[in-house]
């Protein structure tokens, strides 16, 4: 909206991003920075085994408080279990799962909305009814079938949350790619002989990164939670293994007795979702572009 | 105008079929259904005795003609599970549904409306960023971790609310509040951005010219106009995102509806269940869309005129 234009240099990007960000926006990146190091980090700085159990030390709470046991800062689960370690060894999972959902969507929507604004006709009609279907179905259900059917593999859920974001890229991309082909530079290159492939590779593309980029930030926190929730239905990944979503699901049926087996990995997923979120929606206030966020 | 009407609703029908097609070849897709869900221990003729009891022995084909013939009849099939059918056990399901849907819209209406509007026209004080702040709350934390400590502080420690089930009025609390956090969190945003967008408009100027106090002007001019958009989004975006609320926190406080349903169906593969689940919802989500496109069209006449 602001009549400047910035125009920053490859090398200043990051210094002009951190200079222009207020207190709580530079708050969540160093959370978010954090969590990514944890995550990236968990097999180093884990103090345990996340699957090592000790039922003589079950339900330990955390240091400080009554009957804790030395040296587990969190305490210890229904099996003896460091609550800490697997608190990053969730965290790592998460994030994992996640990213490699988003990027499966990303790769889904990306190509159907380039093909569907560059081609137009009926590559363009079929995207677009599958968008419609897709918006039709609230996807919670959809990934309920969909587990249901195909069992729950990391696979399967990297599937699951690839497919619950293709179809807000799709639209974004066809948009996009329809405003810019309109302009000058695109007949240009096309009238200078360059191919179908190689204007949508080299002249377009580059043209739709910015909004890709901020629509990409702003669903995966979105992804976390669908992951998450499944997770938390007893749906995700199965046990031992566990994402932040599994320790809560498991977590509440000790609450009366144990509330500490679910307010850390329920904090860590609030904390990604909080960063992310606010690290999104600064982009899209960066990038100043007009986004339907649903 | 009858022409858009008639285009909307073979749209709608069209993307109906589509749906239960899918759903119905996806189910078909990962093997005998009797396979995955009874397993190894089943002899032969219990086997033999099951397919014929769930008509398995024909053609895809056939089965899926049967199908769809049984949709036009209202038999969806048997479950599974529990051996009876499956219209039958959602039918008695969809009374708690409705009335956890039901006080939930009603509690995100009264409360993100004039939280809304308030955000609207204080933006640029403390109380318009506020709200803005409580928004993205509830926007970023996932609506089972809101239960979860709701059930922590207000059924374990406090031991005010009861947690399972949906026999008085107090089991209400908890699930119509952990459900209504993303709604009134959309439902504020979308309120805040209509009125911000009717209160630039010149009737306003008009309305304040003509020497009308300071709430007709917001309450008669300008949120009776913003609630149009308002209504729509209503239509449009909150009937997915409740329908999905739904099956989270019907599965928390054990509330017999569709939701709970559903998981325990998905848990226990019983697919015929989940099938008409997701075709039931899907059903639900386009006429809704379509009915408010219509109202919408009827509302408006400028769109009214362009659409024919």
């Amino acid at each position: 909206m602001t009549a400047t234009t910035h125009i920053p240099s490859r090398v200043g990007v990051f210094g002009s991003f951190w200079r222009d960000a207020n207190a709580v926006q530079k708050a969540a990146a160093l959370i978010g920075v954090t969590l990514v190091l944890m995550a990236v980090l968990a097999q180093a700085i884990a103090p345990y085994d996340p699957l090592q159990q000790s039922l003589i030390s079950r339900l330990r709470p955390p240091q400080g408080f009554e009957r804790h046991k030395p040296g587990f800062l969190l305490g210890t689960d229904e099996l003896g279990r460091d609550v800490l370690s697997r608190s990053l060894f969730g965290l790592q999972l998460t994030l994992g799962l996640a990213l490699a959902g988003a990027c499966l969507g990303l790769l889904i929507g990306g190509t159907l909305g380039l093909l569907a604004g560059l081609r137009r006709g009926w590559a363009e009609d079929v995207t677009m009814a599958a968008v419609d279907l897709q918006i039709a179905v609230p996807f919670t259900l959809l990934a309920l079938l969909i587990l249901a059917l195909f069992g729950t593999s990391l696979t399967v859920m990297v599937c699951v949350l690839g497919i619950a974001g293709w179809e807000q890229y799709a639209r974004i991309v066809r948009a996009e790619v329809r405003k810019i082909t309109e302009l000058p530079f695109i007949e240009a290159a096309r009238a200078s002989g360059g191919g179908q492939r190689y204007v949508a590779l080299t002249h377009v593309l580059p043209n739709i990164v910015s909004p890709l980029v901020v629509q990409f930030t702003l669903s995966f926190s979105n992804i976390v939670i669908l992951e998450s929730t499944l997770s938390f239905l007893g749906l995700g990944v199965q046990p031992p293994t566990a994402t932040l979503g599994t320790m809560v699901g498991y977590g509440r049926d000790y609450m009366p007795t144990a509330p500490w087996l679910v307010i850390a990995p329920a904090a860590l997923i609030v904390l990604i979702t909080f960063s992310v979120q606010i690290l999104g929606d600064w982009l899209r206030d960066r990038a100043d572009v007009r986004l339907r966020v649903r | 105008m009858t022409l858009y009407v008639l285009r909307t609703l073979a749209k709608m029908a069209l993307t109906l079929l589509t749906i239960i097609t899918l759903v119905f070849f996806a189910a078909r897709l990962s093997g005998s259904p009797l396979d995955t869900f009874l397993g190894d221990g089943l002899t032969e003729e219990d086997r033999a005795l099951m397919i014929e009891y769930f008509g398995l022995e024909r053609s895809v084909w056939h089965q899926y003609i049967a199908y769809l013939r049984g949709i036009l009849d209202g038999n969806f099939g048997l479950s599974f599970m529990e051996r009876r059918p499956v219209a039958e056990i959602v039918a008695e399901r969809i009374g708690p549904s409705l009335q956890l849907l039901g006080s939930a819209i009603a509690l995100t209406l009264a409360v993100s409306v004039p939280l809304g509007v308030v955000a609207a026209l204080w933006r640029d004080s403390w109380v318009g960023s506020a709200v803005m702040a409580l928004a993205f709350t509830g926007y970023a934390v996932p609506n089972f971790v809101i239960a979860t400590f709701m059930v922590l502080i207000f059924a374990f420690v406090l031991n005010w609310l009861p947690v399972v089930g949906n026999g008085t009025a107090l089991h209400f609390i908890m699930p119509t509040i952990a459900m209504s956090g993303v709604l009134i969190a959309a439902l504020t945003r979308f309120t805040r951005n209509a009125m911000l967008d009717v209160l630039g408009q010149d009737f306003m100027r008009t309305a304040r010219a003509k020497g009308l106090p300071e709430t007709v002007v917001i309450l008669k001019h300008g949120l009776r106009n913003a609630g149009v958009t308002v209504l729509s989004v209503l239509g449009l975006q909150i009937a997915g995102m409740a329908a999905a609320g739904n099956v989270v926190i019907e599965a928390i406080f054990s509330w017999p509806g569709i939701g709970e349903l559903l998981v325990s169906a998905a848990i226990i593969r019983d697919y015929p269940v989940l099938q008409f689940g997701v075709i039931a919802v899907a059903f639900a989500v386009v006429t809704i869309n379509a009915l408010t496109d219509i109202a919408y069209v009827i509302a408006d006449p400028r769109i009214r005129m362009a659409k024919g």
